[in-house]
């Protein structure tokens, strides 16, 4: 896939921004070009089944806000989370930072590569269906590793879990997001060992 | 003595129970609230002030005391702010997140009240952007609020009008730089500002502002309800009240866990996560406030105190206080590395030390990791952090060095002992002044 | 004013001072990349740290305001070890490259390492390569030399108005450039060479040509807009390598355009530099003593007159002047683009705020100009007082991109209703009037009509003159000073084409359609380029170019300058006003001068504006009746004197470069054609 020559809002995505530019004040418009790329990139995602932002839609998005192009270049490449070349439908995002990588990190990057038929880090699938990423600490530390698809965060994989995820996905399953070991968000393995009612 | 439920300010750190406002109304959240208002700007602040609350984003700054910089009475056409930082980046850190879906309604009521004291006329909480399903959480939160009149006009029939706005960020650890994340805010990359001006004079669209961490406004409600007294009788002085841990790493049950402010670490670890993998002699190391924090040896561990001015004597610090713990199965240069390989990645490239220094840190340690180096290099790694150290607009440098400081302070013979087998194996002299190729 | 001291010495600056000025006022030196004076503060290169008093880290002086009682001190361990530490970081991933790099000689970085940095290299990495960027064909780009101190971006975002340049990526990524591979569409882009610290952004027309030390350099003035810019000429062996800018703040303060930066290897081409005479139709080369008896046998006793050109030194038009009086004859004309000028009084015809004094304004009208291409240097200026708020602009005629928002009145006279309301109520407002509104048969109507909008909103009082007369190039407003416009009884320019003369000696005059002279017309042409003047012409005579001559130059403003000669003029061709003294000698109407400074001392007799040099226009209005008022106004539009920035005289017709450039910026408009 390659750089469309145009790209305009759809009808869903400028619901969304007409939710969105009333949160700034007015002369302020710019502080919305983050969401609206990230509402663009969705649109791809919806439109083609790669959820990244073109130059076009920079340029869109640009002369929507009042800003200058480079501006929107600048933002659009600074923030890791803009697919600004396309990307395979699902977007696997191993987290490699340290509390991930001391809890097995590396097996859930060698079950993506297996399962995923991947090449390492920057690949794409043949198939277009997975790119592989590597993202720094997603924040879920006490669940590590954790693998990100898309917008959700699997939690606490390890190499066999990993595996089954990604072929639960090519079977066009999504799996519930969380813990795959049944943890109660971020209480211990085992249940809650404080505010478990055991006080009252 | 552990902390006990009924002292715990997040009841429902776990999400066992619905986020929503009618639960949330039964944990004791928005019960009140005008009246918490009625006392006045000057009585909360003082209140805050009086509980010995500091910043829970990792710095700790004294909350009331940075809500006092701001105008009592603001001038036409520049409106003051209160940015929330809910960019909770720092490795390790997984605190806010669970605020943010398990407890929004805290941090929502936490933002009228700071808001109001600080006299802003919103809040944005700046959530970061990989936390898309918390934001949504937050944000039917925020919608709830303001159906049932607790914030926008007359917020909680107090006469004051305050909005609340949520901003997802994009994967960039420098928003959570106060300034940074203004910038971001403000529709452009998210590089630190120079200071002065401060925020609390010319922040957010160049008005005044205040930015807290989520944990910080959102324990603000319980503090006024409880009583400053209530909050500062846990902990240690100036290091007082409660606070979400985050334990991990090589612990037998990692999780977050609201205690008391300087309970041992040990007590901590074993207590809440199960104990170090292997037993506590089976402990090597702890990073212990985040991956800024440098890391301290066992010896240091056994009876540390998990407080900022504890830490700070051992050249470390509580940070946002993810705790992680790395046994001795840890190649812990590869540990470090990792972590200097993100602050290198999440540079913003504004400053130069930073810009160039982080790459070559990163550089540096992979090839310590192998042992691919020489002694004298221990020498000039770390005078390559001193002078990256210091010397640039923010702290993101600081403390990306730290880590490695850390480890050279502690585990240099490790660092050396790899060096030696390296050139054992690869038959190269030892000690013999060479480059490094 | 804030008492601190640095090092030891006290001075005294103005509150909102950085500390890198107070240190400088102190006389100490502080290094610096990302700072620049006429630039907004990045603060990131941080070489500029020094140590304050209770500070707990160095601070970044260029950013860091100082405060009554600061103690400074930029000689300590502290600063050294952060300086030295600075400099290690910015070279661990600059490349070695000096020997084949055209910064070297004149790097900032190459300088402060030798008097910051260390002997030798701790780093033995892999250096980053960074991919270069192609911003236009004025600027090569050798992006592994960037060290990200951003004031590319700066100037185009601040100075330029063309928020094209950025810096995109991060941390160690961070690349510079233009993301989308495009031209930087400004007339200023030249000065990113002269800000860029390290040799990143380079001149492209400059690659590998020279080493500043082996250039000589002569101080001088732009002649190729009406800006009179400060300009150094770099030679080397006869022939001009470089044009840079001059700090002069007044007026170009340290910018240039890029015509007049690139044009110069016009100067190369299509010379003429050797006499020429017409015999049997066909033109052939001549001695000088040939040349001058053909101007004899046909001239002597005949109807004469005479057309300058645009870019004229002031001598040669006052000796042309002279000679022809001397030959009884007033038929003189400057304006070769038929502008409707009053040359009565110079405030008809000068800039009268001044350049500098475009900073007091609060509210330009500007009317059938686009200044962006006309003084592109100017037009910085008004974007300057722009930026800094409480200014309002308007314009009548064609809606242009200024590079700052502007307030469109209308197209032609039909608004100038329009332009006076816009202007009430201005503390300080200006009346910008484009010479081009004048080049048209109501041109005396629209300069007696804008007087009167500059008259109507109190713009002419003794404390500040708002009527600005906005010129093309260097030599137009010298002519009018000298009047070179028809005396008593003279003939005009369309008088003289249309038979009114025998003879027409066309002095640089290559601004018109040469058809209109009229058949049988003998035709002298005294020039530097061969263009169609040239080949009409009856005898050549081979002038200098302005950078082979010293001669005077006044600037749209009414500022007399000197420009100078960093170059002899090519072959047989002589300084203009040599020339025109030999032939009043052939003529047998002899001047009575023989060197350029007896020519000089007579100028300033006649005309004492010449004795006045390098000074502002006088302020203020003490008079404000308005030039004659002369017909109607018609309904037309105004147009736009020139639309091709880079091609408008024979020197840039004949620069590659400037060819360059119109095909890469002009193209799309020429197919839309």
């Amino acid at each position: 896939m390659s750089e469309p020559t145009s790209f305009e809002f759809d009808a869903e995505s400028e619901a969304q921004i007409a939710k969105i530019l009333p949160r700034y004040p007015a002369g302020k418009q710019a502080s919305a070009v983050m969401p609206l790329l990230y509402v663009a990139q969705k649109q791809m995602g919806r439109q083609t089944g790669s959820a990244w932002v073109p130059r076009v839609a920079m340029d869109v998005i640009a002369a929507r806000l009042g800003m200058a192009p480079m501006r929107v270049y600048e933002v659009a490449t600074f923030y890791f989370m803009y697919n600004t070349k396309p990307i395979g439908r699902f977007h696997l995002q191993v987290c490699g930072t340290t509390p991930c990588w001391l809890r097995g990190s590396d097996d859930v990057l060698r079950a993506c590569k297996d399962a995923g038929a991947l090449k390492g880090y920057g690949d794409t699938s043949a198939d277009g269906n997975f790119t592989l990423t590597e993202v720094e600490c997603l924040g879920g530390c006490v669940n590590a590793p954790i693998l990100q698809v898309d917008d959700d965060y699997y939690e606490d994989m390890d190499y066999d879990s990993t595996v089954k995820l990604i072929e639960a996905l090519k079977r066009g399953e999504r799996p519930k997001p969380g813990s795959m070991i049944g943890r109660q968000t971020s209480a211990p393995i085992g249940g809650p060992q404080v505010l478990n009612g055991a006080e009252d | 003595m552990a902390l006990s439920d009924k002292d715990r300010i997040f009841t429902n750190l776990y999400g066992t129970q619905p986020w929503n406002l009618a639960a949330a109304r039964m944990r004791g959240d928005w019960d009140g609230t005008k009246d918490l208002l009625i006392r006045g700007r000057d009585a909360l602040i003082e209140e805050v002030k009086n509980s010995g609350l500091r910043g829970r984003g990792g710095a700790g700054f004294p909350t009331g005391m940075k809500w006092s910089f701001m105008p009592k009475a603001p001038v036409e056409g520049r409106p003051s702010y209160l940015v929330v930082n809910g960019d909770e980046s720092e490795p390790g850190t997984c605190k806010d997140r669970d605020i943010i879906r398990h407890d929004p309604h805290k941090l929502v009521e936490g933002c009228l009240i700071a808001g109001f004291a600080m006299g802003a006329v919103a809040a944005y909480i700046y959530v970061r952007g990989e936390y898309y399903n918390e934001i949504q959480v937050l944000q039917a939160a925020i919608d709830e609020a303001y159906d049932a009149g607790l914030i926008g006009k007359n917020a909680c029939g107090s006469g004051y009008d305050f909005d609340v706005f949520v901003h997802r960020g994009a994967g960039a650890y420098i928003c959570g730089e106060e300034t940074a994340l203004i910038e971001s805010l403000e529709g452009k990359k998210g590089m630190p500002r120079l200071k002065p001006p401060f925020p609390a004079a010319v922040g957010l669209y160049g008005c005044p502002t205040t930015v807290n961490n989520v944990e910080t406004i959102a324990v603000v409600p319980t503090i006024l309800r409880r009583g400053a007294s209530w909050f500062s009788s846990f902990g240690r002085p100036k290091n007082s009240g409660t606070k979400i841990f985050c334990l991990q790493g090589h612990v037998n049950k990692p999780c977050n866990v609201e205690a008391e402010m300087s309970i041992p670490l040990r007590e901590l670890i074993d207590r809440y996560a199960g104990g170090v993998r292997g037993g506590w002699d089976n402990l090597l190391a702890v990073i212990p406030g985040g991956s800024s924090t440098p890391m301290i040896p066992k010896s240091v561990c056994d009876d540390v105190l998990m407080d900022f001015d504890a830490l700070r004597e051992h050249k470390t610090g509580l940070g946002t206080a993810g705790v992680i713990v790395m046994d001795k199965s840890t190649d812990l240069i590869k540990a470090i590395q990792r972590l200097s390989a993100f602050y290198k990645h999440e540079s913003c490239g504004q400053c130069t030390p930073c810009r160039e220094g982080m790459g070559w840190v990163n550089r540096v340690m992979l090839r310590m990791v192998e042992g691919r180096a020489e002694i004298e290099e221990i020498d000039v790694l770390e005078q390559v952090t001193r002078q990256i150290e210091g010397h640039t607009i923010c702290a993101l440098a600081d403390g990306g060095v730290w880590p490695v400081q850390g480890l050279i302070r502690h585990f240099r013979p490790l660092m050396e002992e790899r060096i030696a087998a390296y050139k054992a194996r690869n038959n190269l002299p030892q000690g013999l002044n060479m480059a490094a190729e | 004013m804030a008492k601190v001291t640095i090092d030891g010495i006290e001075v005294e600056v103005p509150n909102g001072s950085s500390v890198l000025q107070a240190c400088e006022a102190a006389g100490k030196e502080i290094p610096r990349f990302c700072y620049h004076e006429r630039l907004s503060v990045a603060g990131n290169c941080r070489m500029c740290l020094v140590e304050v008093e209770k500070a707990p880290k160095p601070v970044a002086s260029c950013a860091y305001p100082v405060m009554d009682g600061m103690k400074v001190f930029t000689d300590t361990p502290v600063v050294r070890n952060a300086r030295r530490g600075v400099m290690e970081f910015l070279l661990i991933n600059h490349p070695l490259d000096c020997p084949i790099c055209d910064q070297g000689g004149e790097c900032d970085l190459q300088d402060q390492a030798m008097s910051y940095g260390k002997d030798g290299s701790r780093y033995h990495e892999q250096k980053r390569s960074v991919k270069d960027k192609y911003v236009g064909p004025l600027i090569k780009t050798v992006m592994n030399r960037c060290i990200h101190c951003t004031r590319c971006i700066r100037f185009a975002a601040e100075v330029a108005g063309v928020p094209e340049m950025g810096a995109t990526g991060r941390g160690e990524n961070m690349e510079v450039g233009t993301y989308v591979e495009k031209a930087l569409t400004s007339e200023l882009s030249g000065n990113l060479i002269d800000l860029c610290p390290v040799g990143a952004l380079t001149s492209r027309p400059y690659a590998f040509v020279s080493r500043p030390w082996e250039l000589s350099k002569t101080d001088s003035v732009d002649v190729l807009d009406a800006t009179g810019a400060a300009i150094r000429v770099d030679v080397r062996g006869g022939e001009v390598l470089r044009m840079l800018p001059r700090v002069n703040d007044d007026v170009n303060e340290e910018w240039l355009g890029d015509r007049s930066r690139f044009s110069f290897d016009g100067l190369k081409r299509k010379r003429l530099d050797r006499p020429w005479v017409r015999r049997d139709g066909v033109l052939k080369p001549a001695s000088w003593a040939e040349a001058f008896g053909a101007i004899v046998q046909n001239v002597r006793g005949q109807r004469i007159g005479a057309i300058a050109g645009d870019t004229m030194d002031a001598e040669s038009l006052f000796a042309l002047k002279a000679m022809l009086a001397a030959m009884g004859s007033t038929n003189l004309d400057a304006r070769q683009d038929g502008a409707k000028l009053d040359a009565s009084r110079p405030d008809y015809y000068l800039f009268n705020s001044s350049i500098a004094g475009i900073e007091e304004a609060d509210a330009i009208l500007i009317i059938g100009s686009n200044p962006r291409v006309e003084a592109p240097v100017i037009n910085a200026r008004i974007r300057k007082r722009w930026t800094l708020g409480g200014m309002r602009v308007g314009v009548i005629g064609e809606a242009v991109d200024l590079t700052y928002p502007a307030t469109h009145l209308g197209t032609g006279p039909a608004d100038f209703a329009a332009g006076a309301e816009f202007l009430k109520g201005a503390a300080k407002p200006m009346v910008i009037l484009g010479r081009g509104a004048l080049a048209r048969e109501d041109g005396a109507a629209v300069l007696s009509s804008a007087w009167e909008i500059a008259k109507a909103a109190e713009a002419l009082r003794e404390d500040w003159h708002g009527f600005n007369l906005l010129h093309q190039f260097g030599g137009q407003v010298a002519a009018l000073d000298l009047g070179f416009v028809p005396g008593e009884r003279g003939l005009d320019m369309a008088g003289m084409l249309a038979g009114g003369v025998d003879a027409l000696w066309l002095l640089g005059a290559d601004g018109f359609d040469v058809s209109r002279i009229k058949p049988g017309t003998f035709v002298i042409y005294q020039g530097h380029h061969g263009e169609a003047a040239a080949a009409r012409a009856d005898v050549i005579l081979p002038g200098a170019a302005y950078t082979e001559k010293d001669g005077t130059y006044v600037n749209t403003e009414g500022r007399v300058q000197r420009g100078r000669m960093a170059v002899p003029p090519p072959g047989e061709a002589r300084e203009d006003w040599r020339i025109i003294r030999a032939a009043s000698q052939f003529l047998g109407v002899t001047l009575p001068f023989d060197t350029l400074e007896a020519l000089r001392a007579e100028m300033a007799a006649a005309h004492p504006v010449f004795a006045r040099l390098d000074q502002a226009p006088l302020p203020g209005c003490t008079d404000d009746a308005g030039p004659e008022v002369t017909g109607g106004l018609s309904a037309a539009p105004f147009g736009l004197p020139i639309r091709n920035y880079w091609q408008v005289d024979p020197i840039t017709r004949a620069s590659s470069t400037m060819a360059e450039c119109a095909a890469t910026y002009l193209r799309p408009a020429l197919a839309a054609e």
